[in-house]
């Protein structure tokens, strides 16, 4: 982490990164794909809408991923005073919003056949919909700083006040009674879904997680010579302003 | 200890004599509760078992609006930086004119709620548990909102980024808030579990808040 700390590194090492993280991910979300919906057996409850898990349940564990890898990165920010770890902030939330939103979504059209409804105020659902809304509120407020310190500061500040929603999602169904499915996966006694529907999962999961890393990476080199160009930018009019002095 | 006093009585002061500040979160709260009827429509029944939730969001809208002035008054004229170099500890500082917004704010909100109450025909008999119940989660509206005060300081359009960082995080006070007033009325489940919970999270707010909002203080202030 510390190598990685001068920005010149890391875009070299991002730009020797991505192409093969971009052939990954094409090849573990096809394969995913793929096992997804031709290989995996249709639920012999739900029949074949089983197969929205496969994108649903992916995104989720992908949103709060994303808010992981933000409340981590806050604490670089603040405790170590990480040079890159605002722009691994900033640049991670439209990411982890838009997984959410994907979930939150999918999750409803997987709700319409199976429960009924397309929403329901349960605890799982409603910590979701908070945790976008939390998205949504560092992406404002990102936008709302002009000066890119005070901002990484005050969104890392933001982002660790939110972070206590994260477990809240996870245990939600065990503490509460929600309509929402209890865990099944990362449960205390193992997984209870049969190899045949799990495999497809974790490799779209892996799919999904390597997408995120390209998607930051890509996002991040974006934002560090953004940053660059902002900083010649005022280099040239400091200049032209000495100048005419 | 006398400097958090001195401290204290001075924002409480201000506030009142501000009067303006007051009376327009109070003045916010008749209009938002009295415009309800004409959304919901006039069936007493019905504007009867909505009344705990109108009631609590209403007052989470009015205290947010006036949140901003918690720091922002000392923010403009120099005093933050006074008090920040003082012998208060920030978070202590945030704390005390967090308290001194409940107490101007939060309390007299949380006692008009009756009167309010009538315009939606809340039954009478839950209105000493709703006022409790209030006065029990007010602090950590304030509390909270004094977060959102720091992190928006000196910013553009401030009160409704504030409103938008803020409201996400009520939500645990306003589930266990009209639960409590809504046992009350709907019975013959006890208020009492969901008025611990909220008195549980006003005390952790108090707590853990000012730490939050003193360090979003110091990066508005450098």
């Amino acid at each position: 982490m510390i190598g990685l700390a001068n920005p010149t590194r890391f875009l070299s090492l991002v730009d020797r990164v991505v192409p093969w993280l971009t052939a990954l991910t094409m090849i573990l979300l096809g394969l995913g794909l793929y096992l997804a919906l031709f290989v995996a057996p249709p639920d012999y409850q739900q029949g074949e809408t089983v197969r929205i898990m496969f994108i649903h349940v992916p995104a989720a564990w992908l949103a709060m991923f994303g808010y992981t890898v933000i409340a981590v990165a806050a604490l670089g920010t603040l405790i170590w005073r990480h040079p890159l770890a605002d722009v691994a902030a900033k640049t991670a939330a439209p990411i982890g919003a838009t997984f959410t939103f994907v979930a939150l979504v999918t999750g409803s059209l997987w709700g319409k056949p199976m429960w009924g409804t397309y929403w329901v105020w349960d605890a799982r659902l409603t910590s979701m919909l908070i945790l976008l809304l939390l998205y949504l509120g560092l992406i404002a407020l990102w936008q709302s700083i002009e000066e890119p310190g005070r901002a990484g500061r005050t969104a890392a500040i933001l982002a660790l006040v939110g972070a206590i929603n994260i477990p809240i999602i996870k245990f939600s169904v065990d503490w509460w009674n929600t309509l929402h499915q209890p865990a099944s996966v990362f449960r205390a006694g193992g997984s209870t879904i049969d190899a045949s529907l799990l495999t497809p999962l974790f490799v779209m999961a892996a799919g999904f997680t390597a997408l995120f890393m390209l998607l930051h990476l890509l996002a991040m080199r974006a934002e560090i010579l953004r940053r660059r160009v902002r900083a010649l930018q005022q280099t040239q009019v400091e200049r032209a302003t000495l100048a005419e002095a | 200890m006398s400097a958090a006093l001195a401290l204290l009585k001075r924002d409480v002061m201000l506030a009142w004599r501000e009067g303006g500040a007051i009376g327009t979160a109070l003045g916010f709260y008749l209009v938002v509760v009295a415009i309800m009827p004409f959304g919901l429509g006039p069936d007493l029944n019905l504007l009867a078992r909505v009344a705990p939730g109108m009631l609590w969001v209403a007052l989470l809208l009015a205290a947010l609006l006036s949140a901003d002035r918690i720091f922002h008054n000392d923010y403009e004229d120099g005093t933050l930086d006074v008090l920040a170099a003082g012998p208060l500890p920030l978070p202590v500082v945030a704390a005390i004119k967090s308290l001194a917004h409940w107490l101007t704010t939060g309390v007299p909100l949380a006692l008009m709620a009756p009167m309010l109450g009538l315009l939606l025909n809340l039954p009478l008999d839950s209105i000493p548990l709703l006022v409790l119940a209030m006065l029990a989660g007010t602090p950590a509206v304030s509390f909270v909102a004094a977060i959102g005060a720091s992190l928006t300081l000196g910013l553009r359009r401030s009160g409704l980024l504030l409103a938008l960082l803020v409201l996400p995080l009520y939500v645990p006070v306003l589930i266990f808030g009209v639960a409590t007033a809504s046992a009350a009325i709907v019975g013959p489940a006890s208020p009492w579990p969901p008025f611990l919970m909220l008195y549980g999270l006003s005390l952790a707010s108090i707590v853990l808040a000012p730490i939050a909002a003193a360090a979003a203080l110091r990066t508005a202030l450098r």
